[in-house]
C-alpha cells in the first residue's frame, strides 16, 4: 500500500516512454529528416544513406564539400542490401535522403516506383567507363554518377595451372588432370545454391553460347520485349550445363562459402570469383592469377558487369544541392580513388581507373570486365532471376530429364509472365 | 489490496484505505515531475506534427496526454492508473499495426503503385523528359524578376538569353551583362540568386523549365545543378482536365481507368502508376488463380504440419528426457541436463546454419559420417526437406519443452504416486491418468504458444532452406517448405513484383488462423484445469 504512489509514479514514467514512442512513431525518422529545423528546404542540409565501407572512404570528400559549400550533409549509414527497399517505401513520406548509393540493377524498379531522378552529366558522362555509364542508363536518361565497376573472372591457383587455359576444354583437361593426380579435389569451383543455382556466376558459359538474355537495343540498351533467353545458343548452354553437371564439372553442392574456402584451401586449380575474394585467397597465402573465362560455345564468354552508383531521390528536399554533390564531388577523382581503394573494385571514373590499373589484379579484372555487357536493369528482370536459377538447378542436379526441354519450358514460362 | 488489507490493521486503516487521501509531498513531487515530462515530449511531438501537416495525428497525441493527465491528476481510478501505459503500449504496438496491416491489404500497394496518383504523373513525365541529342549545353546563373524565377543562359557561342517558365528565352542586350569569364552572371533588370538563394529555393529551380521559343516542341532548357542546363524535350505529356497521359511520340493515350496505372486503348500499362484500394481483391487472388490457391492450401496444410509435429515431437522428447533425467536413480544427472540444455542457449538462426552445413549432400557430415558417404538431398528432394525442416526444428526445439517439463513434473507432489502406488496403480497407470492430466495443466498453455510461434518459425524455414526447393508449374515463387510467414516475405519483399497488398491481406490471414487456434485450445485447457 505505501508502495502505491511509487508505482503510480512507475506508471507515470512508462508513460512518458509511451508518449515518446508515440512521438517517434508519428513523425516518420525524426533523426533523419532532421526535424530540428522546421522548414527542411532552407538549411542546404543534404542527406545521403550509404554503407559503412564507403562512408569511411568519402569521409574526407564529404567534409571538403561542406567546406566549399556551406552546407551540412548527414551520411546516415546503412546495410547495402536495404537501401533499395528503403528508400522505396520512405522516399515518398517525404522524409527519405537525397542522395544514395545504389546498385545500378536496381535502377528500373526504382524508377518503375518513382522514387529516383535523372542527372543530367554533360560532358562529364565522357570521362566515365563507357560501361559504367551504359550501366545506370535507363530509357535514355542516366540515374546516377557510377562509382565502382565489379565483375566475375576466372582465377587460378598458378601452382596448380601455371597458364592461362587456352580453351575451356584446356581448362576442363587441366582441372580433371589436377583432381587425378590427386594434387586438387575439384576441377573448377563455382559457388551456386543447390536450389537456385546462381544465373550471374554461370552467365559466361552461358554468353559463351548463346548471347544476351534481352535484345539490345541500337543504343546498347536492353529490350524488355524481345526475350532471348530461349534462343538456339542459350538452349544449347542447357545441354552442356547437363553434361558438366553430370561429370561435376559444375556442382550444385559447392555453395559460394564452400567454393571460397576450398579454393583457399588450395583444392581446386580454377574458381570463377569476383574481386571480392581475392583478399581471402591472399590470407590463405595463395599464389593466384586472374585471367578471362575461356569461351566454351565459340563466343566470348563475357560476364555481366555490376555498376555501383549514387543516385538523386525524386522526393529529394534538396535537388540541387544532391546534384552538385555527385556530379562535382563523387565524380571526382579523389572520392572515385578512395571508394576503390576501400573496396577493391575498380573505379568508373576514367583516370582513376587508369590510375588504379597498376594494380594487378584490378587490371586483370577490368580487362575482363571492359568486354562484359551491364547486367540488365530493366524491372523486368528481377521476375526473371528465380525461374532462371531454379532451371538451372534442376539441370545440374540431373532432376527433370531432358535438359533442352527444362530451358525451353522455362523461357517459354518466363516469357508468358512477360506478357501477362 | 486496500480492502483486504485494512481489517488487519484496523487502527490505521480507516484513513489510509481511503483512496481521496491526498499523497504526500513527495510522491506528488515526483508524479508532477514525470508528468511534465511526459507534457513537454507530448507537446514536442504534437508541434513537429503539425507543422509536417499531420493534423490527424497531432490531435490523437492530444488527447490522449490530455487523457492522461487526466487519470493521473484526479483521485481515485486507481485501476485507470495502471492499466492505462499498458494500453498505449498495446495500441501502438499492436493495434496499430494490425489496422494498418488490414488497410494495406486493401490496396494494391507494391512496386508499380508506390505512391499517390499526383506523384506517379510527375514521375512518368520526369522519366520522360529527356536532353535533346546533340544539344547544346548552356551556362546558367539563376536570376529573379517580375515574372518570378528565370535563367540566365550562356550559349557556347557566347550569345547571352534570359527567359520564364511563361516567357520564351530571348537574346538580351550585351551591353547589359555582367560577364565572369564567358558565362554571364548578372544582367539589369534581374536580380541573380545568391548561393544562400539557391539553397532556399531549390525545388523552384530544379522544377524550372525555360521553353527555347513559342513552340514548345523546340524542348526547354532546365538545370538540375544551378550552374549548367541543357535543353530537354518531354515525350509525356499530362492533360490535367482530361486526366490522360498522352504520348507525343507515338499519339497514345493513356487514361486511368481505375486499376492504379495509366492504360492506353488496347489494354498496355505505364509502369509507374499509384496506390488506389482495390477492396477484397488480394483476398480473392487466390481463387481467381486456382494454381496459386492450390499451392497455398499445400503450404498451409504444411505449416500446420510442421507447426504441430514440431511441437509434438519436441514436447515428447523433452517430457522423455524430462522423465527419464528426473528419476532419482539416475546418476550424473546434472552434466546431462546442462548437455540436453546447449541447443537452446544457441540463437536459433546460428543452429539453422550449422544444420544447413551438416545436411549438404556431398560434404555435409550427415551424408559422410552417417550414412557412408551416400547422397541424399536432404534439403533439395521436396519431403526429405520436409523431414530435414521437423528434424532441426526438434532439435533447436526440445530443450525448452524439456526444461518446462522438468519444472512440472517437479511441482507434482510425490504422495499422489505413492497413494496411486497403495492402491495398486501401475507405473504406467500412475503416469497416464495422474502425473501426464496434471503435467498437461501446467504445460497446455505453453505448447499452444509454443505452437503459434512455429507457425511463424521464420528463422528455421528460412536459414535452411529459404522454402525450397520450388515447386513446379506455378508462376510464383512458393517452394515445398515455405510456411505462410516466409510466403507473406517472399510476396513482400523478393522476387519479381513486390505486392505488400497481397503479402498485409496473406497475413491477415495467418493471424485469423492463429487467433482461432488459440482461442479453441485455450478454451480447452480451461476444461483440464478442473482436474485441479
Amino acid at each position: 500500500m505505501k508502495h502505491s504512489g511509487l508505482m503510480k509514479a512507475a506508471g507515470v514514467g512508462a508513460l512518458a516512454l509511451t508518449l515518446a514512442a508515440c512521438a517517434g512513431g508519428g513523425t516518420p525518422a525524426p533523426t533523419e529528416g532532421g526535424s530540428e529545423s522546421p522548414a527542411p528546404q532552407g538549411g542546404g542540409e543534404l542527406v545521403v544513406w550509404m554503407d559503412e565501407n564507403r562512408a569511411a572512404a568519402l569521409e574526407g570528400v564529404v567534409s571538403t564539400f561542406e567546406e566549399e559549400t556551406g552546407t551540412t550533409v548527414e551520411v546516415v549509414i546503412k546495410d547495402f542490401g536495404t537501401i533499395r527497399d528503403d528508400l522505396t517505401t520512405q522516399a515518398p513520406s517525404g522524409e527519405g535522403p537525397d542522395v544514395v548509393l545504389g546498385a545500378h540493377d536496381w535502377i528500373g524498379k526504382l524508377v518503375q516506383n518513382g522514387v529516383i531522378s535523372p542527372v543530367e552529366l554533360g560532358e562529364i558522362a565522357g570521362d566515365f567507363e563507357e560501361v559504367s555509364i551504359q550501366a545506370m542508363t535507363y530509357e535514355g536518361s542516366v540515374y546516377g554518377v557510377p562509382v565502382s565497376i565489379e565483375n566475375i573472372a576466372l582465377v587460378r591457383n598458378t601452382a596448380l595451372a601455371p597458364e592461362a587455359p587456352a580453351s575451356w576444354d584446356d581448362l576442363v583437361a587441366t582441372g580433371q588432370a589436377a583432381v587425378e593426380s590427386g594434387e586438387a579435389e575439384f576441377p573448377l569451383l563455382v559457388g551456386i545454391d543447390p536450389n537456385n543455382a546462381d544465373p550471374y556466376h554461370l552467365y559466361p558459359m552461358q554468353a559463351s553460347f548463346g548471347g544476351p538474355v534481352f535484345g539490345i537495343n541500337e543504343d546498347g540498351s536492353y529490350n524488355a520485349d524481345d526475350l532471348q533467353l530461349g534462343n538456339e545458343g542459350n538452349v544449347a548452354f542447357a545441354t552442356a550445363l547437363g553434361e558438366w553437371g553430370a561429370q561435376g564439372i559444375i556442382n550444385p553442392n559447392i555453395s559460394q562459402d564452400i567454393a571460397k574456402e576450398q579454393f583457399a584451401n588450395g583444392a581446386s586449380p580454377y574458381t570463377i570469383t569476383g574481386p571480392w575474394n581475392l583478399s581471402t585467397f591472399q590470407d590463405a597465402g595463395i599464389e593466384y592469377a586472374v585471367s578471362e573465362i575461356p569461351s566454351a560455345g565459340g563466343q566470348p564468354a563475357t560476364p555481366f558487369v555490376g555498376v555501383q552508383g549514387f543516385m538523386v531521390s525524386a522526393y529529394a528536399n534538396n535537388p540541387i544541392v544532391a546534384a552538385q554533390f555527385i556530379t562535382e564531388y563523387v565524380a571526382g577523382e579523389e572520392a572515385q580513388t578512395a571508394i576503390f581503394e576501400s573496396g577493391q573494385r575498380a573505379p568508373a571514373l576514367s583516370s582513376a581507373f587508369e590510375a588504379a590499373q597498376s594494380n594487378e589484379d584490378v587490371a586483370a579484372f577490368g580487362a575482363v570486365g571492359a568486354e562484359g555487357v551491364p547486367m540488365p536493369n530493366i524491372p523486368e528482370m528481377d521476375a526473371l532471376w528465380a525461374d532462371w536459377g531454379t532451371t538451372e538447378a534442376q539441370i545440374i542436379a540431373q532432376q527433370g530429364g531432358d535438359p533442352a526441354a527444362l530451358w525451353t519450358a522455362m523461357a517459354e514460362k518466363i516469357q508468358g509472365s512477360l506478357e501477362g | 489490496m486496500t480492502t483486504k488489507s485494512a481489517p488487519k490493521a484496523p487502527a490505521k486503516a480507516p484513513k489510509r484505505g481511503i483512496h481521496h487521501q491526498p499523497p504526500s509531498m513527495r510522491v506528488l513531487a515526483v508524479k508532477i515531475v514525470l508528468l511534465s515530462l511526459v507534457d513537454a515530449v507530448a507537446v514536442f511531438a504534437m508541434s513537429a506534427l503539425f507543422f509536417k501537416g499531420d493534423y490527424a495525428v497531432a490531435g490523437i497525441v492530444l488527447i490522449v496526454t490530455l487523457l492522461v493527465n487526466w487519470i493521473y491528476l484526479s483521485p481515485g481510478l486507481l485501476p485507470a492508473k495502471y492499466l492505462t501505459p499498458g494500453l498505449i503500449f498495446l495500441g501502438i504496438f499492436q493495434i496499430f499495426v494490425i489496422v494498418y496491416s488490414m488497410i494495406i491489404a486493401f490496396t494494391n500497394y507494391g512496386d508499380g503503385h508506390n505512391s499517390t496518383k499526383e506523384d506517379a504523373v510527375a514521375s512518368i513525365v520526369l522519366q520522360n523528359t529527356q536532353r535533346v541529342e546533340g544539344s547544346p549545353a548552356y551556362r546558367v546563373t539563376v536570376v529573379d524578376g517580375l515574372g518570378g524565377l528565370g535563367l540566365l543562359a550562356t550559349s557556347p557561342e557566347g550569345e547571352v538569353l534570359v527567359g520564364t517558365q511563361e516567357e520564351p528565352l530571348e537574346p538580351v542586350d550585351p551591353g547589359a551583362v555582367t560577364l565572369e569569364g564567358e558565362r554571364a552572371v548578372a544582367v539589369e533588370g534581374w536580380t541573380s540568386l545568391a548561393m544562400q538563394d539557391i539553397l532556399q529555393r531549390q525545388q523552384e529551380i530544379a522544377a524550372l523549365q525555360v521553353p527555347l521559343s513559342d513552340d514548345l516542341a523546340d524542348g526547354f532548357l532546365r538545370t538540375t545543378d544551378a550552374v549548367n542546363a541543357y535543353v530537354f524535350e518531354s515525350t509525356f505529356v499530362y492533360d490535367e482536365a482530361a486526366g490522360t497521359m498522352t504520348d507525343t511520340l507515338t499519339g497514345t493515350v493513356y487514361e486511368d481507368r481505375g486499376n492504379g496505372a495509366f492504360e492506353s486503348a488496347d489494354g498496355q500499362q505505364l509502369g509507374t502508376g499509384w496506390q488506389i484500394f482495390v477492396g477484397g481483391q488480394n483476398f480473392l487472388y487466390p481463387f481467381e488463380n486456382p494454381r496459386y490457391g492450390g499451392a497455398l492450401l499445400s503450404v498451409m496444410a504444411w505449416t500446420f504440419a510442421f507447426a504441430i509435429l514440431s511441437v509434438g515431437i519436441s514436447f515428447f522428447l523433452g517430457l522423455f528426457l524430462a522423465i527419464a533425467l528426473n528419476d532419482p536413480r539416475m546418476r550424473s544427472k546434472q552434466v546431462y541436463r546442462v548437455l540436453s540444455i546447449l541447443p537452446y542457449a544457441f540463437p536459433s538462426f546460428l543452429g539453422a546454419l550449422v544444420w544447413l552445413g551438416l545436411l549438404n549432400t556431398e560434404f555435409g557430415f550427415v551424408n559422410n559420417a552417417i550414412f557412408g558417404s551416400a547422397d541424399i538431398p536432404w534439403l533439395t528432394d521436396p519431403w526429405l526437406a520436409k523431414v530435414s525442416m521437423i528434424v532441426v526444428n526438434v532439435w533447436l526445439g526440445f530443450p525448452y519443452m524439456f526444461l518446462i517439463c522438468l519444472g512440472a513434473l517437479q511441482s507434482i507432489p510425490e504422495e499422489l504416486t505413492e497413494a496411486a502406488a497403495v492402491d495398486g496403480a501401475t507405473g504406467w497407470q500412475v503416469f497416464g491418468r495422474i502425473k501426464f492430466p496434471l503435467l498437461l495443466v501446467s504445460t497446455a498453455p505453453l505448447l499452444i504458444s509454443s505452437f503459434a510461434f512455429n507457425f511463424n518459425n521464420f528463422n528455421t524455414i528460412y536459414m535452411l532452406t529459404r522454402g525450397g526447393p520450388r515447386m513446379q508449374g506455378i508462376e510464383e515463387n512458393v517452394g515445398h517448405t515455405d510456411l505462410l510467414i516466409t510466403l507473406v516475405y517472399k510476396t513482400a519483399f523478393e522476387g519479381g513484383t513486390r505486392d505488400y497488398g497481397l503479402a498485409a491481406a496473406l497475413s491477415i490471414i495467418i493471424f485469423i488462423v492463429v487467433a482461432t487456434v488459440s482461442a479453441i485450445a485455450f478454451r480447452r485447457t480451461k476444461a483440464l484445469e478442473d482436474l485441479n
